[in-house]
């Protein structure tokens, strides 16, 4: 029920990913997958086990079971790092990034440019302009610290770090949540340009619409398991809700059914 | 082109383009000129300090003998107070370095007398380097007992304290240890522990050579790949500026003569080191993976570990560096004393401390400069060698240097509130 769109290998896949915090079960057999220029919309309560689900994408957690796949080939995503040299970046929450460090900074954080050994901030600062011009995003001083930019522009740099590095794989973690309408719309233009370019993204939101705006499918968890997978096309944000609620399946969405393509 | 402020959410539109607070003219001269205002104020109190101290003491204080002996006397807070920055700015603090300091002391004190009692150049520097080591190992120890076991480091550190002065007692059962190898004590810049006229000027020459190059490459490299540079008088204001600091230091150095041969002393090799470790940490911090991820954890110690970095391993050296540097300033008080006395750098974590925060390194984490904690200590030593030529009972300093370090703090969080307006 969680296969991806027919015809392709899936970007990335998980197969019986389980992870348990001290006796609490956080994820039970989670399997999900995406496909190139796919955004998957992750919907679930808090506590559902989204963000134990992104973690382990990203590398900061390990599962105790399961295996994620990247175009078929298992791999093993042991630290933030591994994750990120495999081309899957994170958008946070919580933005992640060093409030006393500047714009360019802060986009080079953990894999800053060298010259000699030494940092080459200007080579950085060149960079980091020429990604936010292709984002359209106007930040005058690329050498202030980022704690007095707006929510919008804070989360450009998350988006922008994660574009420089060439994600295949992105994640991102309510990305529109602390963001004004203008703001919002932005980052959805973004993510629809991403798509295009064949980035493969897992979209968490609460914003119903938005997911149904944006994705192409969606999947619901609840209480660390998937309840189903559905194409946004195929299903109503009613019907989304309901899985969600009561953690099932529409009647003409269940597995026997058939529904996807 | 990007310095304009063209981005409403930055700030007012007709407003300076910094967020420096203060009235409207002076703020933007300062922005014009890009100055840190945090370093303008500090130099302007301690240029106040002097002076005031100059005029309290009939002329005694701006004078070149005084001056030479201020710059020892700040060389062993000096040489620590760059790695407390680097401890305080990830949200830690080290109150061992005081014991560490005297342990290490004591330590090179015993080698010197006991294992190489010749005075020879290499007894003097393996002393040192067995010292040296000896801190970086207690170090170590106390970081990576923070960073794996998770204790607060107030808490590592504070048994560090008690348990590395109780060592230094240790060590030779309370006794004395004295008299060191000449060449050990030239580290504490005594009789011959100074570099002489020729040499000053030597290491004047280089140091202006070299701050002319940068500075010089630093510009036409930006202005060739387009980035924004500051104007050219502004700049040439700078470098004018730091070439004429360097030039007045020599001179000042060179100004107080040896009474037995009549000669310029020059530097002495306690400041000389400070200076070094100075410019070494100041280039850690801007131009080194290292620097940026002490910042970046500082600043949010979550974000950090996402981006990959190792803050487990980032702890432990940066504790070691700690201890590395406590047992320089261990070698030279030790020297300077000519003696290991198991009392050596007590309370000396303070004084530390002190200088850091007055320097405007926050307790809090993520902010801290090497040049501001440089001038913090300066401060600190100049008001400490005053009260001392104004012959003010040592209660009567201690009152002042907590007044002081209130002070500078209050003073911090008042413009950091404005700031947040």
């Amino acid at each position: 029920m969680t296969s991806p769109p027919q015809g392709s290998t899936p970007l990335i896949e998980t197969r019986g990913l389980s992870k348990s915090f001290g006796g609490v079960h956080a994820l039970e057999n989670v399997a999900v997958s995406l496909a190139p220029g796919e955004v998957l919309g992750l919907l679930g309560h808090n506590g559902a086990g989204k963000s134990t689900l992104i973690k382990m994408l990203s590398g900061a957690y390990i599962a105790d079971a399961g295996q994620i796949l990247m175009n078929g080939q298992e791999v093993r995503l042991t630290s933030p790092r591994t994750a990120q040299r495999l081309g899957i970046e994170t958008i946070y929450q919580n933005l992640a990034l060093a409030d006393n460090l500047d714009v360019a900074s802060n986009i080079f954080l953990g894999r800053e440019l060298l010259r000699g050994g030494v940092l080459d901030e200007d080579s950085m600062e060149l960079e980091a302009r020429k990604v936010l011009d292709r984002l359209k995003v106007n930040l005058p001083d690329l050498k202030k610290p980022v704690f007095n930019l707006s929510g919008g522009q804070r989360q450009c740099i998350a988006i922008s770090r994660a574009i420089y590095f060439k994600a295949k794989v992105l994640i991102m973690d309510e990305p529109t949540a602390a963001l004004g309408p203008q703001e919002t719309e932005q980052v959805n233009a973004l993510i629809r340009s991403l798509k295009q370019e064949g980035v493969g993204i897992f979209l968490i939101s609460h914003d119903l619409h938005d997911v149904f705006d944006l994705a192409d499918r969606v999947t619901v968890m609840k209480n660390g398991r998937v309840v189903g997978s559905a194409r946004t096309d195929a299903v109503t944000q009613d019907e989304v809700l309901e899985m969600i609620i009561a953690g099932k399946v529409p009647g003409h969405l269940s597995p026997s059914a058939a529904p996807l393509n | 082109m990007t310095r304009l402020n063209n981005d409403p959410q930055h700030g007012p539109p007709t407003g300076p383009p910094t967020g420096l607070s203060g009235p409207a003219a002076p703020a933007s001269v300062l922005a014009q000129l890009n100055l840190n205002g945090r370093l303008v104020f500090m130099v302007l109190a301690i240029a106040g300090i002097w002076l005031a101290f100059h005029l309290l003491t009939q002329g005694t204080f701006m004078t070149s003998r005084n001056l030479w002996n201020l710059s020892v006397q700040t060389a062993s807070v000096g040489v620590m107070v760059s790695g407390m920055v680097l401890i305080i700015v990830m949200r830690n603090i080290d109150l061992s370095i005081g014991s560490i300091l005297g342990f290490t002391g004591m330590a090179m004190a015993v080698i010197n007398t006991r294992i190489f009692p010749q005075d020879t150049w290499w007894g003097a520097v393996l002393t040192l380097l067995l010292g040296l080591a000896l801190g970086t190992l207690v170090g170590v120890i106390q970081g990576t007992w923070v960073a794996t076991l998770g204790v607060p480091s107030f808490i590592v550190t504070l048994g560090g304290l008690l348990m590395f002065r109780g060592g230094a007692w240790l060590l030779t059962s309370g006794q004395t240890v004295a008299p060191l190898s000449e060449s050990f004590q030239v580290l504490g810049g005594g009789l011959n522990g100074s570099i002489g006229g020729p040499w000053s000027w030597a290491v004047g020459g280089l140091l202006m050579a070299a701050l002319l190059w940068t500075d010089l490459r630093t510009y036409q490299q930006r202005a060739r790949r387009g980035l924004p540079n500051r104007s050219v008088p502004v700049q040439a204001l700078f470098t004018g500026g730091s070439l004429l600091l360097v030039l007045g230091f020599i001179l000042v150095m060179n100004g107080y003569a040896d009474p037995r041969s009549g000669l310029p002393r020059g530097i002495p090799v306690p400041v000389l080191i400070m200076l070094a470790v100075t410019a070494v940490m100041m280039w850690v911090v801007r131009a080194t993976r290292f620097g940026r991820y002490v910042f970046a954890y500082g600043g949010n110690p979550e974000a950090a570990r996402l981006a990959g970095i190792n803050t487990q391993q980032l702890t432990i050296v940066v504790f070691g560096l700690m201890g590395l540097l406590a047992a320089l300033a261990g070698a030279i008080q030790t020297a300077r004393l000519n003696a290991g006395t198991n009392s050596t750098g007590t309370l000396a974590e303070l004084s530390v401390i002190a200088a850091a925060v007055i320097g405007g390194t926050s307790l809090a984490g993520g902010t801290g400069s090497i040049p501001g904690a440089f001038l913090g200590a300066v401060l600190m030593a100049s008001l400490i060698n005053g009260m001392l030529l104004l012959d003010l009972p040592s209660a009567w300093q201690n009152v002042v240097q907590g007044l002081v370090l209130m002070l500078a703090v209050t003073l911090d969080v008042v413009m950091q509130k404005r700031r947040a307006k």
